[in-house]
């Protein structure tokens, strides 16, 4: 097996696995697709989940999204394992990397040696692919790195069983059966439906309103201790958008990549100019970030008022462009 | 984002790594394109990382004034707070709290000393000193 598998550079781990992994499968996937086919796009202010004392803000939905999504609409079996004991968790491994199957991990992120010090956080919902081992080295492919790179056992059997929040517990997953053949244009309206759905949820903390929920937050911010604490949380929702691997602009890039993609694969060209305006729109989250980076260095003074009106902006445009999308959806006929 | 904006701007926080973006290029059609990084991304990053190195420079003030034990330092080198500390080695919080007074800590049995240095990937010897 291992000598026919291909590594591939992706900006977000869970899309970029399951993009290898189904090509790996004989199905032509890009990161992009596998992304927007499993309607992984998405926003989320969620104050009760506290990491480091900061609120959670994501761009996208909650690890293992894109994988149970994909199994969903592509007709594929994954099958999950989880272990109780690190050896077996291990063993296990080894077992599936002999009989030449490709294997999926979630991993803690702070425990993988080959990831560059300073993004080494807790973070445990990380994936990779594992595609062979010599002795006691593993051979993986981070889809988030530009190649294979090698894990020591005891390294990988450690990020494997971290603690915390979204512990992994050795998870592992492979392919039991390949996909099918997809019907892009039916799939594809399905996925449009659901982004759509999730965006314009009538929740406070999902979607558009999330983001008019946090400019609220933000506003409130308290500035009495010279704004340390306003500081770290502008730049904590920062790095959720665009350090932590979201292809930049929280993923707004990425997924119009993916509606070009739909465009160009069934004839469907109204999703064209969607993605030109999503592009844009990428580009004001990019504004934002770097307005409340040049806070945080302190080159113009901490003003988070000035941040909620970009972000209240963005919720407004996305509003638009998200009804938009769902119009497109309806009308396209099939 | 055109293809030619992409920041590559030698980011020390990837450390030489490019990480993957997506552009327009000139065709109009969006593509991934490996990036350097963006200052903004070093920025929110560094200071992240910096807020955890001065809480670990903080705790190590307190052991040397004798007010708080080395666990407390190697709690935030590991880039840990006490209830992730306290999930990684299957203590109550309130047990993993006592443990950072000096005088408890010094009286710590080997096993639980141990438990500490696996989860925070220190050596026991290692544990002991806020170096």
């Amino acid at each position: 097996m291992p000598e026919a598998f291909v590594h591939a550079h992706a900006s977000h781990c869970e899309s970029g696995v399951m993009s290898s992994l189904l090509r790996h499968h004989g199905l032509p996937m890009s990161e992009a697709m596998a992304f927007g086919l499993a309607s992984a796009l998405s926003f989320a202010y969620l104050p009760f989940i506290r990491i480091n004392g900061l609120p959670l803000v994501s761009f996208r939905m909650p690890p293992r999204a894109i994988v149970k999504g994909l199994e969903r609409s592509l007709g594929l079996s994954m099958r999950f394992e989880t272990f109780r004991s690190p050896s077996d968790g291990m063993a296990r491994l080894d077992a599936l990397l002999d009989a030449g199957k490709l294997v999926g991990l979630q991993a803690s992120v702070f425990w993988l040696p080959y990831f560059p010090p300073d993004l080494r956080f807790h973070f445990n919902a990380h994936n990779l692919l594992v595609y062979g081992r010599e002795r006691d080295e593993y051979l993986i492919s981070d889809p988030v790195g530009e190649t294979t790179v090698r894990c020591a056992r005891e390294d990988l059997k450690k990020a494997r069983f971290a603690k915390g929040v979204l512990a992994p517990k050795g998870l592992l997953y492979f392919m039991t059966k390949p996909p099918l053949t997809p019907d892009w244009a039916r799939l594809g309206r399905r996925a449009l439906a659901r982004t759509a759905r999730i965006m314009l949820a009538p929740l406070p903390l999902i979607g558009v309103r999330g983001m008019r929920l946090l400019a609220r937050q933000i506003e409130r911010l308290p500035l009495a201790d010279g704004g340390e604490r306003a500081r770290l949380y502008i730049g904590n929702i920062v790095r959720m958008q665009e350090e932590i691997g979201t292809g930049g602009g929280g993923f707004r890039f990425l997924y119009a990549s993916f509606l070009q993609e739909l465009a160009a694969k069934t004839g469907y060209s109204a999703l064209d100019a969607l993605a030109a305006r999503l592009v844009e729109i990428g580009d004001r989250w990019r504004e934002f970030a770097l307005a409340a980076a040049r806070m945080i260095r302190g080159r113009d003074a901490l003003a988070p008022p000035v941040l909620a009106a970009h972000l209240r902006a963005l919720s407004a445009d996305e509003k638009l462009f998200f009804q938009n999308l769902h119009r497109a959806q309806r009308a396209w006929a099939l | 984002m055109r293809e030619r904006e992409v920041p590559q701007e030698g980011n020390r926080s990837l450390a030489g790594h490019r990480k993957a973006v997506y552009a327009v290029a000139d065709d109009g059609k969006l593509r991934l394109v490996p990036s350097r990084g963006w200052e903004v991304e070093e920025i929110v990053t560094r200071q992240a990382v910096e807020d955890l190195e001065r809480r670990a420079e903080e705790a190590r003030a307190r052991v040397l004034a004798g007010q708080s034990s080395p666990l407390e330092y190697h709690m935030y080198r590991a880039r840990m707070d006490l209830e992730l500390l306290s999930q990684s080695t299957g203590l109550w919080r309130w047990r993993v709290r006592r443990h950072l007074r000096p005088a408890v800590f010094a009286r710590l049995p080997l096993a639980l000393r141990r438990r500490y240095a696996e989860a925070l990937g220190v050596s026991v010897e290692a544990l002991g000193k806020a170096e």
